[in-house]
C-alpha cells in the first residue's frame, strides 16, 4: 500500500540536466520543486580519485545499473527483442547529474535547418528526396524561437567558443569564455581542412578555457586537460555539469529538494491532468506517491517514453497504420570517421573530452544534395579527448588482434594515431521506435521498454559519402596509412556507439504529429511536461545537449506560466 | 625452446632479450620482473615484492587466488593470457604483469557475479547485434572456457594445455576465436573476446587492481597514468615522456 505524501508543486523525474534547469527555474521563481533521483548523490568531491579507466571507462562505475532495468533490442519486428544484458552502444546515466556528469561536454545548436527540415526539403529537393518511410517532420519552433534559450543555456554552463564558423545560426552575444587551446594536434587538422577549402573552427565546449561565474553566481574551474571527461566525472569541477551550476542554484533558493533512491514507476493520471506519480524507495521497498501540481519528466529519453507508455498516457505508435505518436521517430546518430596511423609521436594521452576543431561544411543543408541520395550530413570534427590504455589499441588493417604483433603494433600505434569523425544526422524511419516489451521486466516489474531499430539506406549513403570526406582530411593531415571507418551494416548493440539516443517523445504542433506541444507540454495532460532528446523529431549532425538545454529552459518559461494561468500554452 | 619461454623467469627473460638491469626508463620494466613468476609447474613464485625501489607501490604483497580453487586451472589461464600479450623486447606478458591474477581477482568480485548486468530470463540465443544472452556469469564461463581449452589440448594434442608448445596453444585460442569449438551456454568466441578483453584491462589497468605490475605496461605503452594537469604542456609540439602514477599515491 503506497504512503501518499505532501503535494508539491513541480516534481522532476531524474535530476540530470534537464530536471537541474527545471528545478533551477522554478525554485528561483517560488514554486516547490522536489526532484527524485533513483541513483545516489554525487558531486564533485566523488571525482578526486576518478583517473581510473578501468574502474570509471571499462567498468561504467558512474552508470545505469542494468541489473534493475535495462531495454530489449531487435533490429526489426520479426526479430525476437532480447535484453540490452551489458552496456555497449550507449551509455545510461544514474545518480545525480544524470549523463550531465560523465559527458564529453561538446555543447552545439542544431543548425536552423535542422528545426525547419521537411520544409527546406521539400522546398529545394522536392516531396519525393526520400521515401515516404521516413518520418521527416519540422520541429514546431525555429531557430530563431530558440535564440535566446541556446544563448541561456550556454552562459549557464560558460561554454567555450569562437563565433568562426560561417556555417551555424546567428548568435546574439559572443560565447560565455574564449576557445580552449589549440594544440598542435588540432592544428594539423586546422591546416588539413584549410587547404583543403574548408572553415575549421574550434569545437564549442563545456570544458572551460578559464574560470568563470554564471549568472546564477555558480563557479566553474578552468579545465586542466586531464584527458579523463567521457565516462569520469570532473575532479576540478571544470567541465560544466548539472552537480556545480543549476542543481546548486536551485538548492540555495530554499525551495528546492532532490529525494535519491526514488524510481519513479508511475506517472497518475485523473480525467485530462495528471495527479503526482508513484515511486519506489530502491533502499527500503516501500511505495510512494508523490502528489504534484505539475509533473515534468526529465529522466533520460527511454524512461520518459517508457514512463508514459506504462501509465497509459498518449497512444503508443503502430508502425503498421501509421498511428499513434509516442515511441515514433527514434533516432540515433550514424558515424562516419577515418583513422591515420602517422610517423610521429604526439601528446595524445593529454586532452580534454571537448577539446577539438571542427568543420561543418558537410554539416545540415550547407552543401547541395541535389545529386546526392541522402539528405543532412555531419559534423566533421578532429578531438583530443586523451587516450588511455584499456580501450585504445590502434591496428593497422591486417594486424592480429593478439599476440606478439598485435602486442608491438598496438603499442607502437598508441600516441600515433588521431581519427577524424562526423556526428551523422539520423532520419527518422518507419520501422525505428520505442514501445514495450510483452516479455521482460525490471526489478520493480514494470515491463522493459523495447527498441526497434535499424540503419536504413539513406543513413548508409550519408555514411559513405561522408567517410571519405574523413579520409582525405587525415591524409592531408600528414597520416602514412589512412582507413576508412567499415561501411554501415546493421546495427549492433554491443560496441560503444554514441549516447546520442533521441525521439519517442517527439514535440510538434498538432496532437496527430506529436508527443507534446511546442512548449513540451502533453497533449493529453496540460500539466505534464515531457523534456530531452526525446523531443527531437530527427537527430542532427552535432552532440544533442545544447539543443536540449535550449529546449528545457523555454520549457521553464512555460511551466512557470502555467503554473500561474492554467491551460494549453499553445 | 618455448620450455623456456613459458617458465618465464627473470633470468631467462634477461638473456633472451640482452637487457642489461638498470637499462630502461626509469628501471620500471626490471623492477616489474623481479621476483614475480608463474611457471608452468604451478608454482606462485615469489609473491613477495615487486622490488622497482619503490615500496609504497609494493603490488603483489599479499598476491593469491580468491577464484580459482585448482592451480591447474589457474595455469592454464596464466598460459592463455601470455599467448594474447607475450613478453617482448618491449617489455613484459601477461604473466609478468600479473594478469592471471587480476583477473581471478575480478572473477571473485562483481564482474564475475555480473552484478551490473541484467539476468533475468527467458534465455535465447539471439542474433549477434543483440549481444551476451548467455545465462551463464562470466565466473562460469570462465570456468567453462578454461576446462575447454584442457579438453581441446588432450584431443588434439593428448596433452594439457600447459604442456603445448606455444603454436599448439595459439591454435587452440585460435579456434576459439573463430568460434569452432563447441561450448555450453555461450559461443567459444564470445569466451575469447572476453578472455582477451580481460587480458588488455588486466595489463593496463591502475595496478590498486592487482595487474600492471609496476606501471610497466603503462611505461610500455608511454601512458603516464593518472597526472593531475596537462595544462602547462598541452600546446607542447615535442612529445613529452613521464613517469607514470598509480592512484595508489593519492591514499595519503
Amino acid at each position: 500500500m503506497a504512503t501518499t505524501l505532501d503535494k508539491v508543486d513541480v516534481v522532476t523525474v531524474g535530476v540530470g540536466w534537464m530536471g537541474g534547469i527545471i528545478g533551477a527555474e522554478c525554485a528561483k521563481a517560488g514554486l516547490k520543486v522536489l526532484g527524485l533521483e533513483r541513483g545516489k548523490e554525487r558531486g564533485t568531491a566523488d571525482y578526486l580519485m576518478i583517473h581510473d579507466e578501468f574502474r570509471y571507462g571499462i567498468r561504467y562505475d558512474l552508470m545505469q545499473d542494468l541489473s534493475k532495468e535495462t531495454i530489449t533490442f531487435r533490429n526489426d519486428r520479426k526479430m525476437r527483442a532480447l535484453p540490452m544484458r551489458q552496456m555497449g552502444s550507449f551509455l545510461l546515466g544514474e545518480g545525480l547529474g544524470g549523463a550531465g556528469t560523465h559527458w564529453n561536454g561538446h555543447n552545439w545548436r542544431f543548425l536552423p535547418y535542422d528545426f525547419e527540415i521537411k520544409t527546406i526539403t521539400d522546398q529545394k529537393y522536392g516531396k519525393d528526396k526520400l521515401s515516404s518511410d521516413y518520418l521527416l517532420q519540422d520541429w514546431g519552433v525555429t531557430y530563431d524561437e530558440l535564440e535566446p534559450y541556446f544563448d541561456k543555456f550556454e552562459k549557464t554552463a560558460g561554454i567555450s567558443g569562437e563565433d568562426t564558423n560561417p556555417f551555424w545560426g546567428k548568435r546574439s552575444s559572443d560565447f560565455p569564455t574564449p576557445p580552449m587551446k589549440k594544440t598542435p594536434i588540432l592544428k594539423k587538422f586546422e591546416t588539413a581542412t584549410s587547404n583543403l577549402g574548408y572553415s575549421p573552427f574550434m569545437l564549442p565546449s563545456a570544458n572551460l578555457s578559464e574560470a568563470y561565474t554564471n549568472p546564477d553566481g555558480e563557479s566553474i574551474a578552468p579545465c586542466q586537460y586531464c584527458g579523463f571527461c567521457d565516462r569520469f566525472g570532473c575532479e576540478y569541477g571544470a567541465k560544466t555539469s548539472p552537480e556545480i551550476t543549476v542543481i546548486p542554484t536551485a538548492r540555495k533558493t530554499g525551495n528546492y529538494d532532490v529525494r535519491f533512491h526514488a524510481n519513479v514507476v508511475e506517472v497518475l493520471k485523473k480525467g485530462d491532468k495528471v495527479t503526482g506519480v508513484k515511486y519506489i524507495d530502491t533502499q527500503t521497498g516501500e511505495e510512494f506517491i508523490q502528489p504534484a501540481e505539475v509533473v515534468v519528466l526529465t529522466s533520460y529519453v527511454m524512461n520518459n517514453a517508457k514512463l508514459l507508455m506504462v501509465s497509459g498516457i498518449g497512444e503508443v505508435y503502430d508502425p503498421d497504420t501509421g498511428k499513434g505518436t509516442l515511441g515514433k521517430n527514434y533516432c540515433y546518430q550514424i558515424l562516419p570517421g577515418a583513422t591515420g596511423f602517422f610517423e610521429e609521436k604526439m601528446n595524445t594521452f593529454m586532452g580534454a573530452g571537448a577539446l577539438g576543431m571542427t568543420i561543418d561544411d558537410f554539416n545540415g543543408d550547407n552543401f547541395d544534395h541535389s545529386d546526392l541520395d541522402f539528405i543532412h550530413g555531419a559534423s566533421l570534427s578532429l578531438t583530443q579527448p586523451g587516450v588511455r590504455p584499456i580501450a585504445f589499441n590502434p591496428l593497422p588493417p591486417d594486424t592480429p588482434v593478439w599476440g606478439p604483433e598485435f602486442k608491438k603494433a598496438s603499442i607502437h600505434n598508441f600516441n600515433r594515431t588521431l581519427s577524424v569523425s562526423g556526428q551523422g544526422a539520423s532520419m527518422p524511419h518507419k520501422e525505428n521506435f520505442l514501445s514495450l516489451d510483452p516479455v521482460y521486466k525490471d526489478a520493480y516489474g514494470v515491463p522493459l521498454l523495447r527498441l526497434t531499430y535499424n540503419f536504413t539506406e539513406q543513413d548508409r549513403n550519408l555514411h559513405k559519402y561522408l567517410t571519405e570526406k574523413c579520409v582525405e582530411i587525415i591524409e592531408e593531415m600528414g597520416a602514412k596509412t589512412a582507413v576508412p571507418g567499415n561501411p554501415l551494416t546493421n546495427y549492433d548493440i554491443v560496441p560503444y556507439q554514441t549516447t546520442h539516443n533521441t525521439g519517442g517523445t517527439i514535440m510538434g504542433t498538432s496532437p496527430e504529429n506529436s508527443v507534446v506541444n511546442t512548449q513540451l507540454q502533453h497533449w493529453d495532460a496540460e500539466n505534464l511536461f515531457v523534456i530531452g532528446a526525446g523531443n527531437f523529431t530527427h537527430n542532427g549532425g552535432y552532440n544533442p545537449t545544447g539543443t536540449i538545454g535550449a529546449l528545457a529552459y523555454r520549457a521553464s518559461e512555460g511551466i512557470l506560466k502555467y503554473s500561474k494561468n492554467g491551460g494549453s500554452l499553445v | 625452446m618455448s620450455d623456456e619461454k613459458k617458465g618465464l623467469s627473470r633470468r631467462d627473460f634477461l638473456k633472451t632479450t640482452g637487457i642489461a638491469t638498470g637499462a630502461l626508463v626509469g628501471g620500471g620494466l626490471i623492477g616489474g620482473l623481479v621476483g614475480y613468476n608463474v611457471n608452468k609447474e604451478g608454482q606462485v613464485a615469489g609473491t613477495k615484492g615487486t622490488g622497482g625501489g619503490n615500496e609504497q607501490h609494493d603490488a603483489a604483497i599479499n598476491r593469491g587466488l580468491m577464484f580459482f580453487q585448482k592451480m591447474e586451472d589457474f595455469n592454464v589461464l596464466s598460459q592463455a593470457v601470455e599467448r594474447i600479450f607475450p613478453e617482448d623486447d618491449l617489455g613484459p606478458g601477461a604473466i609478468g604483469l600479473g594478469v592471471p591474477f587480476f583477473i581471478d581477482n575480478q572473477l571473485a568480485g562483481n564482474y564475475g557475479s555480473n552484478v551490473k548486468e541484467y539476468m533475468q530470463g527467458p534465455f535465447f540465443a539471439g542474433e549477434s547485434t543483440q549481444g551476451y544472452q548467455s545465462r551463464l556469469t562470466r565466473a562460469e564461463m570462465f570456468m567453462h572456457g578454461i576446462h575447454k581449452m584442457n579438453e581441446e589440448a588432450q584431443r588434439r594434442f593428448d596433452k594439457n594445455f600447459v604442456d603445448l608448445e606455444g603454436e599448439q596453444m595459439d591454435e587452440i585460442l585460435t579456434a576459439f576465436q573463430k568460434n569452432e569449438v563447441e561450448m555450453k551456454g555461450a559461443s567459444s568466441e564470445f569466451f575469447f573476446k572476453l578472455l582477451r578483453q580481460a587480458t588488455l584491462e588486466g595489463a593496463y589497468a591502475d595496478p590498486i587492481y592487482n595487474g600492471n605490475i609496476n606501471m610497466d605496461a603503462w611505461r610500455m605503452k608511454e601512458f603516464p597514468g593518472n597526472q593531475m594537469t596537462y595544462l602547462a604542456q598541452i600546446e607542447n609540439e615535442e612529445f613529452m615522456k613521464y613517469d607514470p602514477v598509480s592512484l595508489s599515491n593519492m591514499e595519503h
